[in-house]
């Protein structure tokens, strides 16, 4: 991914189907993500946002369509290039045994990256997680589990950053930091973020460009200004009026 | 006068010995078969939890035939000493190290590969991580088969014979102290191996506990 030229959609959908079950699947005419900004998937649970997002990781591969990012056809047949490039933080992490510690810096081992004690440090600070870092990641809260979660895929650096729902068991003061944090890091490094929520005011706070997902589909997107001050679609409308279009 | 020093010492060595093995071939075995996909497990589950239920003596009879002078092994000359009940008891724990990895493993969350392989890790770096996911499973399959060698008699019986001073162990012991009337010994040395088998499963409970950091 990182070879890709300037100005390239960081990914680009056509035609995209995923089969998740005889009643439901992902459906997406044309989709293009652009690089280097903050990409919001706004939709209700169980529209289809989680199945996407796997699929932009690279851990599901489509049904069918076109799948490009960087440029390059996502599923050749393995490309472990972009299981690097983008990491996606699961709505439901998971922790491996041992400590918070242990979990943060589980991708950099795996990648053998030097260094790693001071980045660990440093996303642990940012994310306050230093004062438990010693703890056993399997005691944790489930909001705990989250921030564990964001720490060990803010920590690899990630070109691409996959966020599902990252702060849906979070109290106001932690989603802000959350939402502090990844965009501390997005500044930072240019890094592309693509952010599942169903919170209409979050995707505010946080995107430059956002997408309305209903019912497996993408009914509209655009830039932030266009998206909420000017939506074409009349359930884009209504979604943003806090009325039930699902 | 039977030498109860010896009995307790050769009880352990026969079981500690049997455990050991089970569980040099059952683990890897175990994790082997909980990594495959749900179909695989669907069909050895049921014949690995079959021979988890073997009765011992059914065990004991089978490696009689084997190892009797007439048997396909006879010529090893292994009936009736303490290599042939090690053996015996390898076979009867060996099921539950492999069942109890297995499923161990197997209920490791599907979707930790996913977010580990998110992570960037490749496909043998997933798999390890799961099987240290399963590893209090695997202390519970050691467990499980130092349980079940220890508390073992049919089997050893019949192909250690309980010749004493020779392959006599705790739990034929007992068999035969019941049977001369002697219940205050049979009891004592079933004392005795209640204490082992504690001992045993704290030092297994110690060895895979988590550790703070």
């Amino acid at each position: 991914m990182s070879g890709a030229r300037d100005g390239e959609a960081c990914y680009r959908l056509r035609g995209v189907v995923r089969v998740v079950s005889p009643t439901f699947e992902l459906r997406i005419g044309e989709l293009d993500v652009p690089r280097g900004q903050v990409f919001a998937l706004l939709g209700p649970t169980g529209s289809g946002k989680s199945t996407l997002l796997r699929m932009l990781a690279g851990l599901e591969s489509p049904t069918a369509g076109q799948l490009l990012a960087g440029g390059q056809p996502l599923y050749d047949g393995g490309n472990s290039a972009l299981g690097r490039a983008a990491t996606l933080v699961f709505q439901r992490p998971l922790p491996i045994r041992g400590s918070v510690r242990t979990n943060v810096e589980y991708g950099l081992r795996v990648r053998r990256e030097r260094d790693s004690a001071r980045r660990v440090n440093q996303v642990l600070a940012g994310l306050r997680l230093d004062r438990i870092a010693a703890q056993s990641a399997g005691s944790l809260s489930g909001g705990q589990l989250q921030l564990v979660a964001l720490a060990r895929a803010l920590v690899v650096h990630p070109e691409v950053l996959l966020l599902d729902e990252p702060s849906a068991h979070l109290d106001p003061a932690h989603v802000a930091l959350v939402e502090e944090a990844v965009l501390a890091d997005q500044r930072e490094r240019g890094t592309t973020v693509i952010w599942a929520t169903h919170n209409l005011f979050q995707a505010r706070r946080v995107a430059d460009h956002v997408a309305l997902v209903l019912d497996g589909q993408v009914i509209e997107n655009g830039p932030k200004p266009a998206f909420f001050d000017d939506p074409r679609d009349a359930r884009t409308r209504d979604f943003i009026a806090g009325k039930m279009v699902y | 006068m039977r030498d109860w020093a010896d009995i307790t010492i050769r009880s352990l060595l026969v079981s500690g010995s049997a455990t050991i093995l089970a569980a040099l071939i059952g683990i890897p075995a175990g994790a082997w078969l909980g990594l495959m996909g749900r179909g695989v497990r669907l069909w050895v589950r049921p014949v690995v939890f079959s021979l988890m239920a073997m009765p011992p003596v059914v065990m004991g009879l089978a490696l009689y035939l084997l190892l009797s002078h007439s048997g396909p092994l006879g010529r090893l000359e292994w009936l009736y000493s303490v290599r042939a009940m090690i053996l015996a008891q390898t076979l009867l724990a060996l099921p539950f190290v492999i069942g109890v990895t297995m499923q161990g493993i197997a209920a490791v969350p599907g979707e930790l590969a996913q977010q580990l392989r998110s992570l960037g890790a490749n496909a043998a770096q997933v798999r390890w991580a799961i099987l240290r996911e399963a590893y209090p499973a695997m202390g519970l399959a050691v467990a499980a088969a130092l349980g079940r060698s220890l508390s073992e008699v049919g089997a050893v019986l019949m192909v250690g014979g309980s010749i004493a001073g020779s392959t006599d162990v705790l739990t034929t012991a007992i068999y035969q102290e019941t049977r001369s009337g002697n219940f205050g010994i049979a009891l004592a040395l079933g004392a005795i191996l209640l204490v082992l088998a504690w001992s045993a499963n704290l030092a297994v409970a110690v060895w895979q506990r988590e550790p703070a950091t």
